[in-house]
């Protein structure tokens, strides 16, 4: 059996992997909270409770209604998102000329009650939720074996994010929507109607936080306290650069690789190493791996 | 035929926060006519145009275009009724390039310049259709931030301080285009600090200071108050 420095291979590519899964999940979350940061400016701390929504939608789509995994995985962000437009229409709105700083801490305040309220509704026991049949099983790869919803976790991610990012640059939409980041009141001025715009993203941004959700249902127990894992996205998103999309998945991906291997050759250090990693790059480069500088 | 006023501003109030800009200015502009707000640095041109085009802060007063009152309309909707604003720093977009900037704003009116038209407008665009849109020269920019409204349709041009800090033979340029645009009928406020610049395009021409109009003078006029207007702009 072939051993890179002392582990053995299969070990390491599972570990890799996790690792892509796990990465897979940052670049999402990390994209939608860079549109918002993008576009808004907002930092929008109730991002992890849209990831459990996600969730936990999910699953009582299926306990309740019994509406199963693939119908989950468009309604359960639809419904997020329409929650989202609401939040951004009702509440945002009216702080959207003042310093990002009230804006972290309305969605600081909005996580807190959302985090409650599905608390007090459905207790904090973790709910089960199965891998839909057409993905279980895995793929024998000779070297390894592939689960397939780590296969499809990792190209659905990887599709939104392509989608997302073929959307915003390349497309007469995203141009409006670059604009709109660069000079709000400019683009108003020029005919486009901004304040939709800022609406359809916020929703588009949680929508994209919600699919994370149902995507990790089948992966872990299904709970309110889904939404803690949160903070080491907020730290992908200062790696990346604050709104920038394509350094925020990239970013992601990279750190959710970093992590597995670190959990490999240092498991003391996986829970830490991206905030580590955190701190230098804000040490030597304030703006982000792909942020510009102002 | 009787001319009609496209734009009349009457006893327009503006505010930055706490911050009174304008203190009831008041002119109008006849459909087709070219009109320029001059005056001295701060004396309130610019907020003019930008309380016309809803992008200060509380306002009173009215601002009535081609027989709407819009004194509480949003940016865009106002931009949709067929106006383009040309803002003082030109507002070309860094993420954007050059051919990207001149597609951005959206129709607001039929009978917009094609952008081949543009581009035999302003030649330097068409080479530099492919650059970033911070990376043209100032005079390309304003080139730039001209054209992208005249694609749209938009018959009321907002343009705010168009020959500032640009070579003489490019402002000789954007005089020649003032000229064919008010041969095709647009109408026009120009806001100038360049009094040279202005007078020989403006059919009329409105004094601001302190916030509100003090003087105003036609064309016909200009040589018998040259000295007059001269004083009062510190020229």
């Amino acid at each position: 059996m072939i051993d890179i420095f002392g582990v053995p291979l299969p070990a390491l590519l599972g570990q890799l992997l996790l690792g892509l899964v796990n990465g897979s999940f940052y670049a999402l979350l990390s994209l939608g909270l860079a549109i918002i940061f993008g576009m808004l400016h907002i930092i929008n701390f109730a991002h992890g409770a849209m990831y459990m929504m996600g969730a936990m939608f999910a699953w009582l789509l299926l306990d309740r209604l019994a509406i199963g995994y693939w119908p989950a995985l468009f309604i359960a962000p639809l419904i997020v998102g329409v929650f989202g437009i609401g939040i951004e229409r009702l509440l945002l709105r009216r702080i959207a000329r003042l310093d990002p700083l009230y804006g972290l801490l309305l969605t600081f305040g909005v996580a807190l009650v959302i985090g409650g309220l599905f608390r007090t509704l459905f207790g904090v026991g973790g709910q089960p939720y199965s891998i839909p049949p057409e993905l279980s099983g895995a793929f024998d790869l000779g070297f390894m074996m592939l689960p397939k919803y780590r296969a499809w976790v990792i190209v659905s991610s990887l599709t939104v994010c392509l989608a997302a990012w073929y959307l915003i640059e390349k497309t007469r939409l995203g141009a409006f929507l670059r604009a709109a980041t660069e000079n709000p009141a400019l683009t108003q001025a020029l005919g486009i109607n901004v304040p939709i715009m800022v609406m359809l993203t916020f929703g588009i941004g949680v929508g994209i936080a919600a699919f994370a959700g149902v995507l990790a249902a089948p992966t872990a127990q299904v709970s309110p306290l889904m939404s803690q894992n949160i903070i080491v996205v907020f730290a992908v998103v200062v790696i990346g650069g604050m709104g920038s999309i394509i350094g925020s998945v990239l970013t992601g991906l990279l750190l959710g690789v970093v992590e597995g291997l670190t959990k490999v050759f240092l498991p003391e250090a996986s829970a830490v190493v991206v905030f580590v990693i955190m701190v230098g790059v804000l040490l030597l480069r304030p703006a982000g791996l792909f942020g510009r500088s102002k | 035929m009787i001319p009609t006023d496209f734009l009349r501003v009457a006893n327009l109030h503006a505010f930055y926060g706490e911050s009174h800009v304008l203190h009831g200015i008041d002119f109008t502009v006849r459909r087709g006519e070219c009109v320029s707000l001059l005056g001295r640095n701060g004396s309130g041109r610019t907020s003019a145009l930008r309380a016309i085009m809803g992008l200060t802060g509380r306002r009173t007063g009215s601002i009535m275009l081609n027989g709407r009152e819009i004194i509480d309309w949003a940016p865009h909707r106002i931009a949709q009724l067929g106006v383009g604003y040309c803002p003082e720093e030109r507002g070309i977009y860094a993420g954007l390039s050059c051919e990207e900037n001149l597609m951005l704003p959206p129709r607001v009116g039929s009978g917009g310049m094609s952008v081949e038209e543009l581009y035999e407008l302003f030649p330097n665009l068409y080479e530099r259709r492919h650059s970033q849109g911070t990376r043209l020269s100032g005079g390309e920019q304003q080139m730039l931030a001209m054209a992208r409204i005249l694609r749209t349709g938009a018959r009321l041009l907002l343009l705010d301080e168009i020959s500032e800090g640009l070579a003489p033979v490019i402002v000789q340029r954007l005089g020649e285009v003032i000229r064919q645009l008010k041969k095709r009928d647009y109408t026009i406020v120009l806001v100038e600090q360049n009094f040279r610049f202005a007078a020989p395009l403006a059919d009329r021409m409105f004094v601001v200071e302190h916030g509100r109009v003090v003087c105003e003078i036609v064309q016909d006029e200009l040589d018998q108050k040259r000295e007059y207007l001269q004083e009062l702009l510190g020229v």
